[in-house]
């Protein structure tokens, strides 16, 4: 029970960052690796504001820095023209200093014994399971974060968005911006990261510097599961896959634990795998298929 | 209307390879006048319409819309006023959003309030109508992906996109070029009925040169990046495709022999 219930809770956090990243790989079309910085960077912002008995402000400053991060990207991609990826290398780098900085220059700090979001639930239901609450905390945020961005997706802003994904020729000759369209939206997937983040680290009670390596590939991971599920439908179905996906992923990664199929630090590489698979299958199925072709019309021939 | 005036713009500046793809040229196209442009590949016709719209600035010379100078200006700002029909069908459209929301995009560019709802009831009534006229079936089908039309059919969505918001210059580059030649009549004759009835100020080019007289009000040919032959009214319409093909390769020969008396 408790290995569910822990596997619910973290894809429910993780699924936060996995709407972000739906933003910027599925609706901008543009993968971003401002993800592993940002995500850090809510996690120590929220930590330090906890630390300093403000944790409602930590998970809104998490929320605020994460946008500015991916703005900042947004604006190294568009005004400066640096090529997408290597725009979210240089945000996500120039972070980590950042990040230590928020930390106060320590690797990571714990949470012990301050009160948090978390804590604050639980004395508010004495009689409720520790589980329960929890997991109705996570949801609770999941679904207004939900609800917000289908609202926006559905607006006139979230529809020149999505078009700048789609055809940014068309969208330049419909006269919108598409400078200022990747930016607002680079800058929201990085709100959500910089979200999920703050809630991690009032959820695990530790913020540490290293947290957010390999985040941008757990995000691409959740997305990618949920669509094997839910198929790729509209946009808000997208959103709602990429939760159920990265609920998914934990409860595959947690099995897998437990199993001792893997160890812990194997995590990493298996949401590395699982992504390369996910991405090689068009391409692979166009082989076999091209093969089958071939091996027809010799025998016909 | 619209008034280029001494535009000049240069390809591969600074290589062995620079050319001029526009040389000190000037237009002037008067409110709802209909110009068809003719000319061969690397006349400069698409230069000038990438001028026009701001995906290239110019090196020297002016451009005014309706009054404006626009020379400046960026591309998104001057699609305010201008409207682009690309020879490529895929260009124009968004493929993975909705008949209706690609639509949307193009409607409400003039009155942006960016958190209202996309696409509202009301204007779904009033793009249903305005689909219904191109006699296509494509007011059944405003919740499909844009992707899932044939060319013919995403051409006429780009076009009513490009014409929704009233331009007052619209620009078509070889538009019917990739369509098959049953398509490429009907978008024409939709092409002619919009511009004809909202009096609409149009610029297109064309390698049809039947095309280019059957439709329009003027003809313009361009050759080496500057306008070489501008015919209207009488001389138009006594005009035939065999006596501008002549007067074509005429211009062409003689360049020959200045560059054979430069050898």
């Amino acid at each position: 029970m408790t290995l569910f219930a822990g596997s619910l809770h973290l894809g429910l956090i993780y699924g936060l960052m996995a709407l972000g990243i739906y933003v910027t790989f599925r609706i901008l079309n543009t993968p971003d690796l401002t993800t592993d910085g940002s995500f850090t960077l809510g996690l120590a912002v929220s930590a330090s504001m906890t630390v300093l008995g403000m944790p409602a402000a930590g998970l809104v400053l998490g929320i605020a820095c994460g946008a500015l991060a991916g703005a900042v990207t947004g604006m190294l991609q568009t005004k400066l023209s640096i090529h997408p990826i290597l725009s979210g290398i240089l945000t996500m780098s120039g972070l980590y200093t950042v990040n230590l900085f928020i930390l106060g220059d320590r690797s990571n700090l714990s949470l012990l014994g301050t009160k948090h979001l978390f804590s604050y639930a639980l004395a508010m239901f004495p009689g409720v399971g520790k589980d329960i609450v929890r997991l109705a905390v996570a949801a609770l945020l999941v679904a207004a974060c939900l609800a917000a961005l289908s609202w926006f997706f559905g607006t006139h802003a979230g529809l020149c968005i999505r078009a700048t994904g789609d055809n940014d020729d068309m969208v330049r000759a419909s006269s919108i911006n598409v400078d200022r369209m990747r930016i607002i939206a680079i800058a929201i997937s990085n709100a959500c990261v910089g979200f999920s983040g703050a809630v991690a680290a009032q959820y695990q009670g530790f913020a540490d510097i290293g947290s957010g390596v390999g985040m941008m590939v757990v995000g691409l991971a959740s997305v990618i599961i949920g669509e094997i599920f839910f198929g790729r439908r509209s946009v808000t179905a997208g959103f709602l896959s990429a939760v159920c996906g990265s609920v998914i992923y934990r409860l595959i990664i947690a099995l897998a634990l437990k199993s001792d199929f893997f160890p812990a630090y194997a995590l990493k590489l298996v949401s590395a795998l699982i992504v390369t698979v996910a991405l090689a299958l068009p391409a692979a199925r166009e082989r076999l298929r091209v093969a089958r072709l071939r091996k027809e019309a010799r025998r016909d021939a | 209307m619209l008034d280029v005036r001494n535009a000049r713009a240069t390809f591969l500046r600074g290589t062995p390879n620079e050319r001029a793809a526009l040389s000190n040229l000037s237009l002037t196209l008067e409110g709802g006048e209909f110009i068809t442009i003719i000319g061969s590949n690397g006349a400069g016709k698409s230069t000038l319409f990438n001028a026009i719209s701001g995906s290239l600035l110019l090196d020297s010379g002016s451009i005014t819309l309706g009054g404006e100078d626009i020379t400046w200006k960026l591309p998104h700002e001057r699609a305010l006023s201008i409207g682009y029909l690309f020879q490529n069908p895929m260009k124009g459209t968004a493929p993975n959003m909705t008949i209706a929301e690609n639509i949307s995009l193009a409607y409400s560019r003039k009155k942006i309030r960016p958190l209202r709802k996309g696409v509202s009831k009301g204007d779904l009534d009033v793009f249903r109508d305005m689909l219904a006229r191109f006699g296509m079936g494509l007011e059944d089908r405003m919740a499909e992906r844009a992707g899932h039309l044939s060319g013919g059919q995403r051409q006429a969505l780009t076009l009513l996109m490009a014409t929704v918001a009233n331009p007052s210059l619209l620009l078509l580059d070889e538009h019917t070029a990739a369509l098959d030649p049953a398509a490429a009549e009907k978008i024409m004759g939709i092409t002619n009925e919009i511009v004809a009835e909202r009096k609409l100020s149009t610029m297109m080019i064309t390698h049809n040169i039947q095309q280019a007289l059957r439709f329009g009000s003027r003809t313009v040919m361009m050759e080496d990046g500057s306008v070489i032959l501008d015919i209207t009214g009488p001389e138009r319409s006594g005009m035939t495709v065999h006596r501008l093909m002549e007067l074509y390769s005429g211009r062409a020969r003689r360049e020959l022999d200045n560059d054979r008396m430069l050898l």
